[in-house]
């Protein structure tokens, strides 16, 4: 980290460094900001850009933080980019020419703080309707229901996007069309049995071929990220759950360690092994439902009835302790809720025992199903370069050759000691994807047996504050949910609710991606790639 | 549940009185027994759903709860085919003018069933700026399944109630829900829409 | 074995006691046309609740069990709810083709109705290309679906009705090969004819090789020419919302309900009459005792027992497979079957000419 250090104040001496940070930070200018970016991307590796997280300082002023990671020595580093010109019209240079996820992440911040990207192509709302008043996020955004009333009538929409240029030194606004007047565009979505939820791709057809596809998001945003800043740390828990309801275990998990990272609580031992228990139980859950699930999509009905029958074990495993089937609140500061059910062991046992069988039988009914090879062999190859351009990580970027497992490369809780195997295929077509699911399912298996029989015993929640109060600071965590990393960035300046909470979700990358691959293949590979890439809407949109 | 709580529900009471006291044709009659008797058992969902919900709405077509057995599993995927609209997950702003479109699209006689606390009343999002608290304003709701995602066993007991509801309507003469419906409908018009 | 034909002699005869011919041949039609229509109805009943209790065993649930015992009245239920669901009638569209496509499949799968055999002289019409009409009426059907994408005026259903066409003319071609295939086994286009030359031995024993080659391409058009599963693109529900359909409510929707469920009774009646002789009962030659005791049963129900449990076979298909896609589709007919198919058909000419069939 030092040699980094050093060579970056060598050629930007404008940027300066956060002192005894864990992580790199470096704040710079907006105007070196891109030469910073092309030097970190090109010459120092960065090559996979975690998330951007929008900041409003108030007085300060706007501005982002860039999470970046490089995937070759698995150095991380924040850089800190203030916007420049007014509240009005902040500016900050776009960096969508490095990281292709940029473009997308760039319309995130520019729909929740109305920092415009500049050069950036698209810079359309991503969530909210075009013609939203005010960019919520802010910290002087007036909530007034009045403001922005809940309309019946179909939203404005438009062919057209802005594009900000620097033209002899002033920065001018130029439109550009996303559809050409003579393309046959079918719209997909928001209600659409394929787009697993309310996601709706305008898709630009020529016969059954794709030419392009746009994507609209927001059809389920609700605004996690402003609620949390209004409520104490205890209070904000529970959203993880509702946000990928797969992974509801692992993203709270990933929450409960940034407030004990910051707030500097040791939990017991016994907390982490079963906190680590239920997230390799969620996670085999959800992949039954993915396998299920696009199997139904590629026409094969019969198969879900036969992945829920695991999923419905599991569930049951899971409300004997958690006491709900979904939406669990289980994980909390400090460790768990409540203490294993008396027959959890034995009902895991059970699990373990038929989980083998039942694999065994998805892959004799679908994987080698010779229309289902057709189907999905080389369809929808996504390279290595590309997955970590566009920062697909979990399942569907480890189909494609990038091993980025949170749980390996930044191994957290006690996911350091265990014994397993990350899945890393390299075709990187839809096949892939689903295979890397199924033998997941077996890591997972092979994780919660090494544990089962090993729960210390111990106190599952240890004491905290009741009312909690973090010093002031940022932190940012990773951990592996269902599908892909889980990024929670906290800032805090010393009360009881968060300053601001980003949450930097993996489905997010994985459903921009999907115009990236699908060009010049057929309308059913839609299905089966937006399938594999199984985003869940509610995760995507907050 | 004990079947007594199972009849206990006074909006269905109610329905019945109306019914008794007005009276009707024998053959009109009749032939409304035979039709609502027809509606009441073959309900069928629209494909439907936005969050949470929506998965446990999968759990309930699944082999353990199989919504089948009552022959509600022919989900359509398109509204004009569709009889009921179960609101799995939080509407929006940005859902709001597409659902209601749904709504619109669904061929009559047609109901809702706001399925958790987000459709309810916008449930932990209470407060956010961008989640519709409630469906209420939006469209005519028949049937409210509370939970945060409501069990399958609360959902299955839900559509049961919309059955129930179904066969006390009058179907020929005064169709007391229409009336309702128009009402609803007149009080909150969709405005540009001429499709 | 009871020759019904006995049966309707005495009626035309008893008829013709009481009025001229004109009349009495008028009342036979009408008296046809509403048994054919009630048969109708009720075997889209049954094949409508069949299909979701098979369904619902394969996926280890239960199905259809609260309307009624057993869930039998599930479809009747439907029905009634189907009959009084509201029509919608939408803007710009192209209104009389609209109202006409479901009319037109409707049609088609009930003028295939006609030529079917079912049973010992349980004939409407007999004439001496009847399964020559078979193929000619079964292909409306596809016109029907054509136009109901086309006039909907939306993008999902003209994706449907296209991909439906393409489809179904390519599959039509199978088919009519594996026709000709058993026409030239049987020597005649006549249906009663077909099924008479199987009375010693069925088709698909008899005519050994290429006959259970025809059969199974017969199966697999068959399954295409039906829209269903593996080969359901028209109506892709994870694709094309509902496909041709997705703008057709109520009973125009029914229309379109029935009528799949119709044509899968056909295609199995069809491969029965062809590949399992029609309503002939198993005879074996040299077993004259078994041949004997096989003939009490009627002739009516060797013929649906047949074609209902050919449509098991292709429900079977339909909730075991994934979907085709449509270059794969096509890939398959044009590549694979077609081939297939005039090779069989030149194979069988071989084996009558030569007399090699048992």
């Amino acid at each position: 980290m030092a040699d980094i250090k050093e060579k970056i104040s060598k050629l930007f001496p404008e940027a300066t460094f956060a002192p005894d940070a864990a992580v790199t930070e470096i704040t710079i200018p907006d105007e070196k900001w891109h030469d910073l970016a092309h030097t970190l991307r090109h010459d120092l590796g960065f090559d996979f850009l975690i998330t951007i997280v929008g900041m409003d300082w108030k007085e300060q002023g706007l501005g982002c933080i860039y999470e970046l990671s490089a995937t070759a020595t698995n150095a991380c580093i924040s850089v800190k980019v203030m916007a420049t010109g007014d509240r009005e019209k902040p500016f900050v240079h776009s960096v969508h020419d490095l990281w292709s996820i940029a473009t997308i992440y760039e319309r995130e911040v520019y729909d929740y703080f109305g920092i415009i990207f500049v050069n950036n192509p698209d810079m359309r709302r991503l969530f909210l309707n075009i013609d939203w008043k005010g960019y919520p996020l802010r910290k002087d955004y007036n909530d007034d229901p009045n403001i922005n009333p809940v309309s019946i009538e179909n939203e404005r929409q438009t062919d057209f996007t802005d594009m900000w240029v620097e033209r002899d030194g002033k920065i001018v606004k130029e439109e550009r069309r996303i559809f050409q007047p003579e393309d046959f565009v079918v719209n997909i979505g928001p209600q659409h049995p394929a787009t697993h939820g309310v996601l709706r791709f305008r898709t630009a057809v020529d016969g059954e071929i794709i030419q392009k596809i746009d994507i609209y998001l927001g059809y389920i945003h609700r605004g996690v990220e402003k609620i949390c800043e209004g409520l104490t740390y205890p209070q904000t828990l529970h959203f993880m759950d509702r946000l990928d309801y797969f992974s509801a275990h692992n993203y709270h998990h990933g929450l409960c360690l940034t407030i004990e990272e910051a707030a500097g609580i040791q939990i017991s031992r016994r907390a982490q092994v079963i906190r680590v228990l239920m997230d390799e139980l969620s996670r085999i859950a959800s992949h039954c439902l993915f396998i299920g699930t696009y199997c139904m999509d590629l026409g094969a009905t019969t198969m879900l009835f036969y992945t829920l029958r695991v999923r419905e074990q599991i569930l049951d495993i899971m409300e004997r302790t958690c006491g709900a089937r979904m939406t669990f609140n289980y994980d909390c500061i400090g460790g768990v809720m409540q203490d294993l059910h008396p027959d959890f062991v034995k009902d895991v046992h059970a699990l373990l025992d038929v989980l083998p069988r039942n694999i065994a039988e998805y892959n004799k009914i679908f994987t080698g199903n010779v229309i289902a090879r057709d189907r999905m062999e080389g369809v929808g190859v996504l390279s290595r370069e590309d997955a970590i351009s566009w920062a697909v990580t979990g399942p569907n970027g480890r189909a494609s050759g990038w091993a980025c497992d949170v749980r390996k490369l930044h191994p957290y809780s006690i996911y350091g000691e265990l014994d397993f195997e990350e899945v890393v295929r390299h075709e990187g077509d839809s096949m892939a994807r689903f295979k890397v699911r199924m033998d997941e399912m077996v890591q997972s298996a092979k994780i919660i047996a090494q544990l089962i029989d090993n729960i210390p015993d111990g106190e599952y929640c240890v004491k905290v504050p009741k009312v909690l109060k973090l010093p002031a600071g940022h932190w940012f965590k990773m951990v592996e949910g269902c599908r892909g990393t889980f990024g929670i960035y906290l800032e805090s300046d010393g009360t009881a609710s968060p300053y601001r909470l980003k949450i930097a979700p993996p489905c997010l990358p994985a459903a921009a991606v999907v115009d990236h691959i699908t060009r010049g293949q057929k309308i059913a590979d839609l299905i089966t790639i937006g399938g594999s890439m199984d985003y869940i809407v509610p995760d995507i949109d907050r | 549940m004990p079947y007594e709580a199972w009849k206990d529900n006074e909006y269905i009471e109610k329905l019945v009185k109306e019914l008794q006291e007005s009276g009707t044709n024998v053959i009109v009659g009749s032939l409304d027994k035979l039709i609502n008797w027809g509606r009441s058992n073959s309900i069928w969902p629209l494909t439907f759903a936005t969050s949470c919900c929506g998965i446990e709405f999968v759990s309930l077509g699944a082999a353990r709860y199989d919504m089948a057995r009552f022959g509600w599993e022919v989900a359509r995927a398109s509204p004009r085919q569709a009889d009921f609209m179960m609101v799995a997950g939080t509407i929006v702003h940005r859902m709001v003018p597409v659902f209601r479109r749904l709504y619109d699209q669904l061929a009559e006689p047609k109901y809702v069933i706001a399925c958790g606390s987000c459709a309810i009343s916008g449930g932990p999002f209470k407060k956010s700026y961008h989640v519709a608290m409630g469906i209420e304003d939006i469209v005519p709701v028949d049937v409210f399944v509370p939970g945060c995602p409501p069990r399958p066993e609360a959902m299955i007991y839900g559509i049961m109630q919309l059955s129930r509801k179904i066969k006390v309507e009058k179907f020929f003469g005064g169709v007391n829900r229409q009336e309702s419906q128009k009402e609803f409908l007149a009080a909150h018009p969709v405005e540009g829409v001429n499709d | 074995m009871q020759d019904l034909s006995v049966g309707t002699a005495w009626i035309h005869s008893f008829l013709l006691g009481y009025m001229p011919e004109w009349l009495a041949v008028t009342f036979e039609c009408l008296l046809i046309g509403v048994g054919l229509m009630l048969l109708y109805a009720v075997l889209a009943l049954f094949y409508i609740l069949f299909e979701r209790k098979v369904c619902a065993y394969f996926q280890c649930r239960l199905g259809p069990n609260r309307v009624g015992p057993w869930g039998l009245l599930q479809s009747v239920a439907d029905m009634f709810k189907i009959l009084i669901k509201e029509l919608i009638s939408l803007n710009h569209i192209d209104k009389f083709l609209f109202a006409l496509a479901p009319y037109l499949v409707i049609i088609a799968s009930m003028l295939a109705f006609a030529v079917l055999p079912w049973g010992n002289g349980l004939q409407i019409i007999n004439f001496n290309v009847g399964i020559f009409f078979l193929l000619a009426v079964s292909s409306i059907g596809v016109l029907g679906i054509l136009l109901a994408g086309w006039s909907s005026n939306n993008k999902f259903t003209l994706i449907g009705a296209l991909r439906s066409g393409a489809q179904m003319v390519s599959y039509e071609l199978s088919m009519g090969l594996c026709v000709v295939t058993m026409v030239v086994m049987a020597g005649s286009m006549n249906v009663t004819d077909i099924v008479m030359s199987q009375e010693h031995l069925w088709f698909i024993f008899s005519g050994h090789i290429p006959a259970i080659i025809a059969f199974v391409i017969f199966m697999i058009a068959g399954t295409a020419e039906t829209n269903r599963g593996p080969f359901d693109l028209p109506e892709a529900e994870s694709e094309l919302t509902a496909g041709y359909h997705t703008e057709y409510s109520g009973i125009h929707f029914g229309f379109f309900y029935l009528a799949e469920y119709l044509n899968l009774f056909i295609v199995s009646g069809v491969a029965a009459l062809l590949f399992f002789g029609g309503w002939m009962p198993l005879h074996i030659p040299g077993f004259d005792a078994f041949n004997h005791v096989m003939d009490f049963i009627p002739s009516v129900v060797w013929f649906i027992a047949k074609a209902v449990a050919l449509s098991f076979i292709i429900i079977w298909f339909k909730w075991t497979f994934p979907r085709l896609r449509i270059d794969q589709l096509l890939t398959l007919e044009w590549k694979y079957l077609l081939p297939i198919n005039l090779f069989n058909l030149v194979l069988m000419v071989i084996i009558v000419t030569y007399g090699l069939y048992l």
